[in-house]
């Protein structure tokens, strides 16, 4: 029972997905999300040290601007401290539940901020320069980031474009046919096959 | 299932709908553990793409959040319902996501900022999407009986969606489902993307070219629904006499 307890206690922090960040042999991401849905500040500044990087990444990558990704960022965190309790670890894992919140929120924000003040708004943040070196230099670094990388060479041209396009630029699969050239109803499937590829070279899911 | 719907499991995963094609497609993810599966699964691939763009937060960040989280409660676990009655527990279900989909639509449209720790209980949205189209200038209602029970369209050109609602439907047999169509002026009967229905009572906004639209009509069809009527409407509801 209790070397039961430990071997949990030690499982990797997200099963199949070996993390970039994170306290090798610390507890569990999803461990930490239990706690914090109690209330223990303690092992949500863990979950957010082991997390962050990846979730303002990937804030940043879609809404581009620095300020707004780090507001972004902030809200995510918050819903993810306010919402652990709803976390359901046989669904997925943490790591994957916290970036949907942090993939979302972004999204919301770049398409209010066009609603609000149509395509200049949207252009002018598409040309805004992004640090690209640090950026590019912090991505680097991971040797998961290569994996994924590997892996999204078994995708097609397009699917992968397409992916690209609606994961870290925001769009809507429909804006993405329009983007890409591709005939309506058809960017949707490339998004889904891309995503499988994926999902199977890496072996996470199912 | 249709094959149509099902194919935006990808799209949904990753946030790539519109609005009113997410609450339609939550619709049937309520009714589909398949989806539900693919969609968790796909999202875990999805978490991965991150990998490849991580970059490091502010450090004045981490203290804001940390300043902050202190001052909010966590919510509690939600509890599983005493008992499991299929015929309660779907009607529950679908109208919350039709609700958590109508907040959605109503900010996206609206560009309100959202700040969901500002309140420790999930409200109800200041608009619905479906009171946007209610309120719209130029929204035309129809009501019609059907068999005991009612059946609702409000629809705005302008805004070219409509709301149906329905109450008290007659149940069907298994393996089939009412299904929604516009009478297009030029096409005829074309069936509404998400426009299958139980006997379920609810609400939901869809879209469809209602500039071009004579009417439209309620017909029973099998699971799945068709692409061309295949019974007699058991309600017809006409946009120029309204």
């Amino acid at each position: 029972m209790g070397k039961d307890h430990v071997v949990d206690q030690f499982r990797p922090v997200t099963p199949g997905v070996p993390s970039s960040e994170g306290t090798p042999g610390g507890p569990a991401l999803g461990e930490l999300l239990r706690l914090s849905s109690r209330g223990d500040q303690g092992a949500f500044a863990a979950l957010y040290d082991a997390t962050s990087r990846r979730a303002f990444g990937l804030a940043l990558r879609v809404v581009r601007d620095p300020a707004q990704a780090e507001e972004v960022t902030q809200e995510a965190f918050l819903e993810v401290w306010r919402t652990a309790s709803r976390f359901d670890p046989d669904r997925g894992s943490a790591v994957a539940w916290l970036l949907t919140i942090v993939h979302r929120k972004a999204v919301d924000r770049v398409r209010s901020a066009e609603a609000s003040s149509r395509r200049d708004v949207a252009y002018h943040q598409q040309n805004q320069p992004v640090d690209h070196d640090a950026t590019a230099e912090a991505a680097e670094a991971s040797l998961e980031a290569r994996r994924v990388r590997g892996a999204l060479e078994n995708l097609t041209e397009v699917q992968r474009e397409a992916l690209e396009l609606a994961y870290f630029g925001g769009y809507t699969h429909t804006e993405v046919a329009t983007m890409l050239d591709l005939p309506v109803g058809t960017a949707k499937t490339r998004i889904r096959d891309g995503l499988i590829r994926l999902r199977d070279a890496m072996g996470v899911g199912r | 299932m249709t094959s149509d719907i099902h194919a935006l499991s990808g799209a949904y995963a990753i946030d790539a709908l519109d609005d009113i094609e997410r609450a339609q497609f939550e619709r049937h993810l309520a009714e589909c553990a398949e989806c539900r599966a693919e969609v968790d699964g796909l999202r875990e691939a999805a978490g991965l793409l991150a990998e490849t763009s991580a970059a490091e937060p502010p450090a004045a960040l981490r203290e804001r959040l940390l300043a902050e989280v202190a001052t909010v409660r966590p919510l509690p676990p939600v509890t599983p319902p005493p008992a499991q009655h299929t015929g309660r527990s779907r009607r529950r279900w679908v109208a919350p996501l039709v609700a958590a989909a109508a907040v959605v639509a109503a900010l996206g449209a609206g560009g309100v900022v959202w700040h969901p720790w500002s309140d420790e209980t999930t409200q109800a949205p200041p608009v619905s999407a479906a009171d946007r189209v209610r309120n719209a200038p130029d929204a035309v209602s129809v009501t019609r009986r059907v068999d005991g029970g009612e059946a609702t369209i409000v629809a705005s050109k302008s805004l070219n969606q409509f709301v149906v609602s329905t109450e008290g439907l007659p149940a069907l047999p298994v393996g089939k489902v009412y299904e929604m169509w516009l009478q297009d002026a030029d096409e005829g009967m074309v069936p509404v993307s998400g426009g299958l229905m139980t006997a379920a009572d609810s609400t939901v906004v869809l879209e469809g070219d209602l500039a071009n639209a004579l009417g439209a009509g309620i017909t029973v069809e099998p699971a799945g629904g068709s692409r061309v009527p295949t019974s007699d409407p058991v309600a017809v509801f006409s946009f120029e006499t309204a």
